[in-house]
């Protein structure tokens, strides 16, 4: 019953290919993709742990701009230095968490705002090192002589990748540790009451969710051959929290179905030039106020109540 | 012989469908986001200039159709957006990118393609090293500095402070300057910057002012920053020299910074004030056209930005009709061709060396007098 | 020297005025309704582009500043009525999300109904500096410190003073007890809402002669009034107004003495220090949860 959801995951990343006409679309289902792994990071610590973070775009930018910086201006190894990147970054979110994550509520929101913005203004002013605004050129991800490229071969892998970062979640959330995060979210001085070192869980969530950003925006910079801060700015973690939000907090497809839906829709709204944002803003709040536990939670509990009269 | 017959028939009915096929026109713009003040008149540009070229008969008996995103001055949005272009909407040519960011970001996508594209952004950096199927229209910012610094040259300074803002064009322009200013004896005495959205910059403008020795202040930015900075620094008394750069080109400067913007000089071209070129310049007819044309269909001051576009469209248009088709490598040898062309910017002759085809000749300096911008000889 | 730290001093109380007036509207909303309304940044751009355009249009400056407050707090109105009022048994961060999505329409609006060039509205009372200690000041700015001044003794006066404004300090204390002591909570939405736009609206008014409006000043100014709202205490009025001065401050002082390119950053840090040591805010209450 659990593995259905993942299933029915993996058959629709095996599939869509057959839907895609072109470079560009399966660029798009890259870039879904792409955002969709930070989402489901993003979601545990959101949606399971009740922790808002406002500057989630701050380690997408790190880990994007570190694997650069070490690749290009240092020479490493693509793979190591993507790897070193996250980790890092993983490193500097646990340092970073615990007097943080001490903040509640808004507050948090401020403070992971507030870091986010530090990160953004440090990469666009110090442009010796990273390019400035204008942004800089990123090496290809290869490895042993073989470089990942290509749109098609981007795609399997940003495919692959997701399915194994949900399956991932899907465990921890359904593990003691999952259980001890929802209890937390629930009521964080009853779970600590109950035995749960409620301070230790909200950290590694918070850790966990940052080395996922990490690792989607060294991807990122891989895949396009090219990264700006705009990527690390807080107009992004913004976006990042409304995926996560819109699709359904407190479920993993919901982040996945999100981030869909708000990367496909400027595609789709183009075409109506100046009156893109306007449609845009609507759409989000329409579907907020009709929808106000997202996406996916309403249309469960609506196929869920369909079936019940079925009954 | 039958064969043969039939053969000819089909290249001709070939030819002909080709023919009726419109020749697609590819562009992404910044028209929303920081830059929309830049983008929104390139786009007006483009959109004008492809219904006047259709009412006349189209190019080459074939219809021009123009298809334009707005990047919003991301350089993601803009590789996506260029993918489309190339990929789904199949152009035949490329004209846009409003900013550096958004043109670096497109450029391996062209290259790879092999489409020529004509980019309207000012770093060097887009044409140095030259790239196999990049140009671009608008000066540098390497260009914009040493126009500058000539000019200061002859006013005999040799001491100034920089101040910048924090976008692309700003930092861009900021580091060409500080290269190129030992070549021009120029000394940087102060170096400030400030924030996107800052609403003062007294402080920066204080330090400045109190820098030992300093003659004239060089303002590298675009956007509502460098009016703030000039409303500052008259409210701070200070009467040195103060140069603008071309990111501020433009009448609305003017409105803005008020009566603080008198005496302010920057480089431009001819576009900014084609009324103030004398009758027998070789830009004045094609700069007049343009002035009457966009601001009756817009009702808006023309800008230096859509003259950028201008001569985009035109360089691509007139390149297209030399190289007879779109067979995207004749039209990028066309292009590459480029002699004599008389646009917004300036008088073009590009090579396989010079992707832009521009030297400092058609880049003016303007001074505001009177409220309006006067060229200073 | 001195005269330095007196301009840094101008500059940053003058700027951080602003921020007050802008964090002020954030803290209203939020003690009303427990919203952080992401939108109160367009009603400052709201008040100052409807302004500049009524008075290109021909109107006298004062009425045409009337009218785009009045705007300003018609559209506050509509918020809470479209918006707010049907999600009201919604998670805070549905809430939260909703206004997001309202100020990328507002944004969106602006472009359409304006245009996307940069505007300034004439100086109240002329652009001659006034020379203080060695520092100038625009007289604009005393019209910017006058008014904030005026209008937090006003709001003062509103929510202590008159029933309307205490049944809004009602509400944010205990929501419950204030609907059993028979007040009306939607209206007191309406009223916070409508005020609040109100306020991020003169803000805007007040600052366009000096730095100018546009279709996209009120993100920033909405993100720097947010954090002098949380850095003075989300739900003070007075920290609210001492967090945008301190905000202001630092940032003038930063960019003075240490690095005019890293001034922002300066100024997070100074929030953050003080959120590490001071989780509540300058003057927000030690808070206590109910378990």
């Amino acid at each position: 019953m659990r593995a259905r959801g993942l299933v029915l995951l993996a058959l629709a990343v095996a599939a869509l290919p057959l839907a895609l006409p072109n470079k560009y679309a399966y660029d798009v289902a890259i870039l879904v993709g792409l955002n969709a792994i930070v989402c489901v990071g993003l979601n545990l610590l959101i949606g399971y742990a009740g922790q808002i973070s406002l500057g989630h775009a701050g380690f997408f930018g790190l880990g994007a701009y570190g694997s650069a910086i070490l690749a290009a201006r240092y020479g490493w190894p693509t793979p190591l230095s993507l790897a070193a990147a996250v980790a890092g970054v993983a490193l500097l979110a646990w340092l970073v968490g615990r007097p943080i994550l001490r903040l509640r509520g808004h507050h948090l929101a401020m403070a992971t705002l507030g870091l986010g913005i530090i990160v953004a203004i440090v990469i666009a002013t110090e442009d010796g090192l990273t390019g400035g605004p204008d942004g800089m050129s990123v090496p290809p991800l290869a490895a042993f002589g073989v470089a990942l490229a290509g749109e098609t071969a981007w795609y399997w892998a940003v495919g692959a990748l997701l399915v194994g970062v949900v399956w991932l979640a899907r465990n921890l959330i359904d593990s003691p540790r999952g259980r001890a995060l929802r209890a937390l979210h629930g009521s964080e001085v009853a779970a600590e009451m109950v035995g749960i070192d409620s301070a230790r869980h909200k950290l590694n969530a918070f850790v966990l969710s940052a080395a996922l950003a990490a690792l989607a925006g060294g991807l990122t910079a891989h895949y396009a051959g090219f990264i700006t801060p705009a990527k690390a700015t807080f107009l992004h973690s913004i976006e990042l929290v409304t995926m996560v939000v819109f699709g359904g907090m407190a479920s993993t497809f919901g982040a996945v179905a999100g981030a869909a839906v708000l990367t496909l829709l400027p595609q789709f709204l183009t075409a109506l030039k100046d009156y893109e944002m306007v449609v845009f803003g609507a759409v989000l709040m329409f579907t907020m106020i009709f929808m106000p536990r997202g996406l996916v939670p309403t249309l469960e509990k609506a196929l869920a109540a369909a079936n019940r009269r079925a009954v | 012989m039958a064969i043969r017959l039939l053969s000819i028939v089909a290249a001709a009915l070939l030819a002909f469908a080709a023919q009726a096929q419109p020749i697609k026109i590819g562009a992404f713009l910044a028209v929303t986001g920081p830059a929309a003040s830049l983008g929104d008149p390139e786009q007006k540009t483009l959109e004008l200039y492809v219904e006047k070229l259709n009412k006349a008969g189209g190019v080459l008996g074939r219809k021009l159709e123009l298809v334009s995103y707005d990047a919003a001055g991301d350089a993601e949005k803009a590789r996506t957006f260029v993918k489309r272009l190339i990929e789904q909407d199949k152009v035949d040519v490329i004209v846009g990118g409003t900013s550096t960011g958004e043109t670096m970001a497109a450029v391996p996508l062209v290259e790879a393609a092999g489409i020529p594209f004509i980019s309207l952004a000012g770093a060097v950096v887009i044409i140095e090293p030259v790239k196999k199927w990049v140009f671009k229209t608008p000066h540098t910012d390497r260009m914009a500095c040493e126009r500058i610094f000539l000019d200061m040259r002859s006013r005999n300074i040799e001491k100034i402070a920089l101040i910048s803002g924090p976008g692309g064009f700003d930092k861009s322009m900021h580091a060409q300057c500080v290269a190129v200013a030992p070549t021009y004896r120029i000394q940087i005495v102060a170096d400030e910057t400030y924030g996107g959205g800052d609403t003062a910059m007294t402080a920066q403008l204080t330090k400045i002012k109190n820098a030992p020795g300093v003659q004239a202040v060089l303002n590298a930015g675009f956007g509502q920053g460098p009016a703030i900075v000039t409303k500052n620094y008259k409210q701070l008394g200070i009467a040195l020299p103060l140069y603008q750069s071309h990111g501020v080109a433009s009448k609305a400067f003017i409105k803005l910074a008020g009566d603080a913007a008198e005496g302010v000089r920057l480089p431009a071209a001819a576009v900014l004030a084609p009324e103030s070129l004398p009758a027998g310049d070789k830009q004045r007819g094609v700069m007049m056209a343009y002035k009457k044309e966009y601001e009756s269909r817009f009702k808006q001051d023309i800008s230096t930005f859509g003259g950028h576009a201008y001569d985009g469209l035109m360089i691509a248009v007139d390149a297209i009709k030399r190289a007879g088709g779109t067979d995207k490598a004749k039209v990028r040898d066309a292009i590459e061709a480029t002699k004599g062309f008389v646009g917004a910017d300036g008088v073009f002759n590009m090579s396989p060396a010079d992707h832009m085809g521009l030297d400092l000749t058609y880049f003016r300096m303007f001074e505001v007098r009177k409220g309006n911008w006067v060229p200073v000889q | 020297m001195s005269a330095q730290f007196a301009q840094y001093l101008l500059t940053g109380v003058t700027v951080g005025a602003i921020y007050a007036l802008v964090a002020l509207g954030f803290a209203i909303i939020y003690n009303a309704s427990q919203v952080i309304n992401f939108a109160q940044g367009e009603f400052v751009m709201l008040g100052g582009m409807a302004a500049v355009s009524l008075a290109n249009a021909g109107w006298p400056l004062p009425v045409a500043v009337g009218a785009a407050v009045a705007l300003a707090a018609l559209l506050g109105l509509a918020l809470e009525k479209l918006a707010v009022e049907p999600a009201r048994g919604a998670p805070v961060v549905t809430l939260i999300i909703i206004t997001i999505g309202a100020s990328i329409l507002l944004r969106g609006m602006a472009m359409l109904v304006w245009d996307k060039n940069v505007h300034a509205l004439p100086a109240f009372s002329g652009e001659t500096p006034i020379v203080l200690g060695g520092a100038t000041l625009l007289p604009q700015s005393l019209w910017v410190l006058g008014a904030t001044l005026v209008i937090v003794a006003l709001l003062a006066w509103f929510f202590h003073r008159t029933l309307l404004g205490k049944a809004l300090l009602a509400t944010s204390h205990n929501r419950l007890a204030a609907q059993l002591c028979g007040i009306s909570v939607r209206h007191v939405l309406m009223v916070a809402f409508a005020l609040s736009a109100a306020l991020g609206a003169v803000a805007g008014i007040l600052i366009a002669p000096i730095t100018f409006t546009a279709w996209d000043v009120g993100v920033m100014l909405g993100l720097k009034g947010f954090a002098a709202a949380i850095l003075g205490g989300l739900g003070s009025g007075a920290g609210a107004v001492l967090g945008g001065l301190v905000l202001g401050i630092a940032e003038s002082m930063g960019a003075g003495y240490v690095s005019s390119a890293y001034k922002d950053v300066i100024a997070f840090v100074v929030m953050l220090a003080v959120l590490m040591f001071l989780p509540g805010g300058l003057l927000g209450a030690r808070a206590s949860d109910r378990v």
